[in-house]
């Protein structure tokens, strides 16, 4: 064990936790305890997950066949732009961070809370009134933009771009806010002898992620702002009828929007460090590298923008600058992953259903990163965008990392936050489900990419059509997956198992206290003494032992 | 899966050059159904092919190695194993991390190469002027006078052809997969799109960057012919007059599919983004400002050359004049195959 255990600990095990420390409704919406609106997050991101999951299904179900099934060509416009909309502003960018590393930064650093707990509150609120401005958006005249709002067509289209961009807007800040917080946290909250080389690789995920949020979104809100006043006040800044640049918005939009790529896949990097090492018994393997090469990506993902506008007719110089710098990315990316595989290397591996969708990850990551190298390639990228192909790699990178990750950390955390077991077996179908479900959908999708299928397509051509209906037939099995985890996650909480404080044999700081934390997490600061990943089973009797 | 094309209404058939078999050619590429039909499809399907080798070979052997690490280092039944004091290796962390920066140059190197070939064309090039609008390609040769095509590329093989395109309202993308090209179609300005056809066929034309609600029927054909046929195929499909034995309203038939009118009015009844043609002669509509209107000869052809001037309530303003377009002629008969539609 790496921290000191108090060896008399002057506390009775009985000390009520943070769910019932306090009670009744008031005691949840002003609470300023990192873990209840880590709770709270969670339960909205998993709403937003939800709609716009259901989105997804009536969109692939009304692909099932060429011609139009039940959606109009404008509602399908519209459900592909709640979709996407949703899932990446209501749902991924707050999932991780504002989920799990709200409710895990202070554990795992062994202090009280977050630097700021008000700042934290206000950041909740924030996120809420963003979402409330979404929904707004939806129940009046809907949104049919694409969840990038390119111009001129978001300019010109006559739905409800003011007040959906107004929302994005906000929930902008509700991210600098929460990546200020964890900025701040990390620097100045850590335990008595944790230093920067003892901090858990998902605290190190998270400090990358909280700082591209806090220099990147501000763009975004920028860029939205300006096509708020384009669009309210008839100044041409992007319609190029007012003698604006449309190109210019793509610009924009991407400088904030890429790097927001990695505000999504990052702390997905951390859990699967997290994951990978406590349920194979083994110090990560190569932490320096996996911990610099997250800061390299964070560093690198500001300047890549311009690959999204390859074919925008951007200059050839700019092309060319812009897809060297893509590979470039690729490289800490390749470490990572390298790493995660050599950390299996003379383990013990159990597998239990967090470690499960540890693996899946391995093989779903692996190729969105490996099919990210067509899109950086200029020639081939050519061919290849805004079809189904950019389609199929941003949904492995996204989904088949980000979502299978933080599916991965919610069940590796569960019985932390909620205090209960979740069952085992029932956890294994679903990991399977979801696995099968996702590779089913999204693989053929790099078949129909390079067969030339376009993006937001309603009807399409026949030849399309078999490797759409198996596409489909997989996004099925991918939502049953996904709604059978939900029901035995929620199943657990009224007749789950009580969990011990440690079931996984974990030793970074949140398995140190109990099962759910007490408000305050630690009776008493803990003291670091070493390693996150100095588990008791590591041989340290061999000579081949590096430190 | 052929790509037996397409879309195709059927009043383009007759647009077909005599030469063309109908059905473009299968591919000869192995790893893809999709024809090679351009000098940078060829050459861009070698490196496709060199990035699917490596990124096999990368993927096989990462996930071996996973799945076999997986099986080894189980847990035991009880219990756990020693396991290793491993913390890192400098030698192996350098080259996993110098093999995959060795391959990315040489993507991106080849890339590069191939890409600036795409992007200069040579200067003996053929001129078209393409335009794009929600919610079809019009396509115009400065050589033959007054030829403007909706939708139809005409090109002859082995003809180096340069199209410079701009858009009307917003971005569209044009996308020749068969050729493996696209370029984004920009509203105030000019975006350059070269390529060398070298297998006669009909190949698709699609829109890939989204453009509101017909973006799926911004469909179009790339007809490919030898060079012999292509002055008399290209004038043939051109001309836009009626015929000795044709009657009114199947030259009205010809002039709707030259005017690109079927992305948005059906002859079905059913309601795209403008009114369907059927029974549409001699209705009264309401206008968006309450008024109505009787849909007569005059209606119908102020609303061809100036289509916002009274909007049918329910419908918003997006069609683009055809003043200019369409002679008096071509619109008389355009009417006439619109009362034909009861």
């Amino acid at each position: 064990m790496s921290t000191a255990v108090q060896s008399h600990d002057p506390h009775p095990a009985t000390e009520p936790s943070y769910l019932v420390s306090k009670r009744g409704l008031m005691s949840w919406l002003v609470t300023v305890d990192h873990k209840r609106l880590g709770l709270m997050y969670l339960a909205s991101v998993m709403f937003f997950f939800l709609i716009a999951g259901i989105l997804a299904i009536a969109l692939r179900t009304e692909l099932f066949t060429p011609d139009q099934d039940f959606m109009s060509a404008q509602t399908y416009n519209q459900v592909f732009t709640l979709h996407g909309a949703i899932m990446v502003f209501l749902f991924i960018i707050p999932s991780v961070p504002a989920a799990l590393g709200n409710f895990l930064l202070p554990l795992m650093l062994g202090a009280k809370d977050v630097a700021f707990p008000r700042l934290n509150l206000l950041s909740f609120y924030v996120y809420s009134v963003a979402a409330v401005f979404l929904i707004v958006a939806i129940l009046t005249s809907g949104l049919d933009t694409g969840w990038t709002f390119y111009t001129p067509y978001s300019t010109s289209t006559g739905t409800a771009v003011i007040t959906a961009t107004t929302g994005v807007f906000i929930a902008g800040f509700s991210s600098i806010l929460t990546g200020l917080n964890f900025v701040v946290t990390v620097h100045k909250m850590r335990a008595p002898g944790m230093n920067w080389n003892r901090m858990p690789l998902f605290v190190w995920a998270i400090y990358s992620t909280a700082v591209i949020q806090v220099l990147a979104t501000p763009v975004l809100a920028i860029t939205l702002l300006l096509l708020i006043i384009e669009r309210s006040l008839g100044i041409g800044i992007f319609d190029p009828a007012m003698g604006g640049d449309p190109v210019l918005f793509q610009h924009f939009f991407w400088f904030y929007s890429h790097p927001a790529v990695y505000i999504m896949i990052l702390p997905g990097f951390g859990i699967i460090s997290e994951i990978i090492t406590v349920h194979s018994r083994k110090h990560i393997f190569g932490y320096k590298a996996i911990a610099l090469s997250s800061v390299a990506i964070a560093v690198i993902s500001f300047v890549v923008w311009g690959h999204h506008l390859f074919v925008s007719g951007q200059s050839e110089l700019a092309g060319v600058l812009f897809s060297f710098l893509t590979f470039a990315v690729g490289v800490p990316t390749a470490i990572k992953v390298f790493s995660w595989v050599a950390t299996l290397y003379k383990g013990s591996i159990q597998y239990n259903t967090a470690c499960w969708y540890g693996m899946a990850f391995l093989w779903t990551f692996t190729v969105g990163g490996l099919t990210g190298l067509p899109l950086s390639t200029l020639a081939i990228d050519v061919h290849l965008h805004d079809t189904y192909f950019v389609v199929a790699h941003f949904h492995y990178v996204m989904v088949g990392g980000t979502v299978v990750a933080f599916i991965g950390g919610l069940h590796h955390w569960w019985p932390k936050m909620t205090g209960k077991m979740f069952n085992e077996t029932a956890g294994k179908i679903g990991c399977l489900l979801v696995f099968i479900g996702f590779n089913v959908t999204f693989m053929t999708q790099f078949f129909l990419g390079h067969q030339g299928m376009p993006r937001r397509y309603y009807a399409y051509l026949p030849e399309y059509q078999t490797m759409h209906q198996v596409s489909t037939i997989g996004s099925w099995i991918l939502a049953a997956g996904l709604l059978w985890t939900l029901i035995y996650l929620v199943h657990s909480l009224f007749k789950g198992e009580k969990a011990p404080s440690n079931p996984w044999g974990g030793v970074s700081l949140e398995w140190e206290t109990q099962s759910p934390p007490i408000e305050h997490n630690f009776h008493d600061t803990p003291h670091v003494h070493g390693s996150p990943y100095d588990f008791p089973e590591i041989d340290k009797s061999g000579g081949s032992a590096h430190h | 899966m052929l790509f037996s094309l397409l879309i195709a209404p059927a009043a383009a058939e007759a647009a077909l050059p005599p030469s063309n078999p109908g059905t473009p050619p299968m591919s000869d590429s192995p790893w893809s159904l999709l024809p090679a039909a351009s000098a940078n499809a060829e050459a861009l399907d070698s490196l496709y092919i060199f990035f699917w080798i490596l990124c096999g070979i990368a993927f096989v052997g990462m996930i071996g190695v996973q799945a076999y690490f997986m099986w080894k280092y189980k847990k035991p039944a009880e219990g756990h194993a020693k396991t290793s004091p491993l913390t890192h290796n400098g030698k192996l962390e350098f080259i996993w991390s110098a093999i995959p920066t060795f391959f990315f140059v040489i993507l991106f190197a080849w890339g590069e190469i191939e890409y600036m070939k795409q992007v200069t064309p040579p200067p003996d090039a053929m001129d078209v002027r393409v335009t794009g609008q929600k919610w079809s390609w019009t396509i115009e040769y400065p050589e033959v006078k007054g030829c403007s095509l909706t939708n139809d590329l005409y090109v002859p093989v082995g003809q180096p052809m340069r199209l410079t395109m701009t858009s009307l309202d917003v971005i569209h993308s044009f996308y020749l997969p068969a050729f493996r090209l696209k370029k984004d179609v920009v509203p105030g300005r000019y975006t350059v799109l070269w390529f060398e056809a070298t297998k006669p066929g009909l190949y698709p034309l699609m829109c890939t960057e989204y453009c509101g609600d017909e973006h799926s029927s911004m469909v179009g054909r790339v007809h490919v012919v030898a060079q012999e046929e292509y002055d008399a195929v290209l004038a043939k499909a051109c001309e836009l007059k009626q015929g000795d034995t044709e009657s009114t309203e199947d030259f009205g038939a010809r002039v709707v599919t030259r005017g690109g009118c079927a992305s948005c009015h059906t002859t079905d009844g059913t309601v795209k983004t403008g009114p369907s043609f059927k029974g549409l002669f001699g209705k009264t509509e309401t206008l968006s400002d309450g008024s109505t209107v009787t849909v007569d000869e005059n209606y119908i052809r102020e609303s061809i050359l100036e289509p916002n001037a009274k909007i049918v309530s329910g419908f918003s303003p997006q069609m683009p004049s055809f003043a200019g377009r369409f002679d008096d002629k071509q619109i008389a008969a355009l009417i006439a195959y619109i009362k034909a539609q009861k």
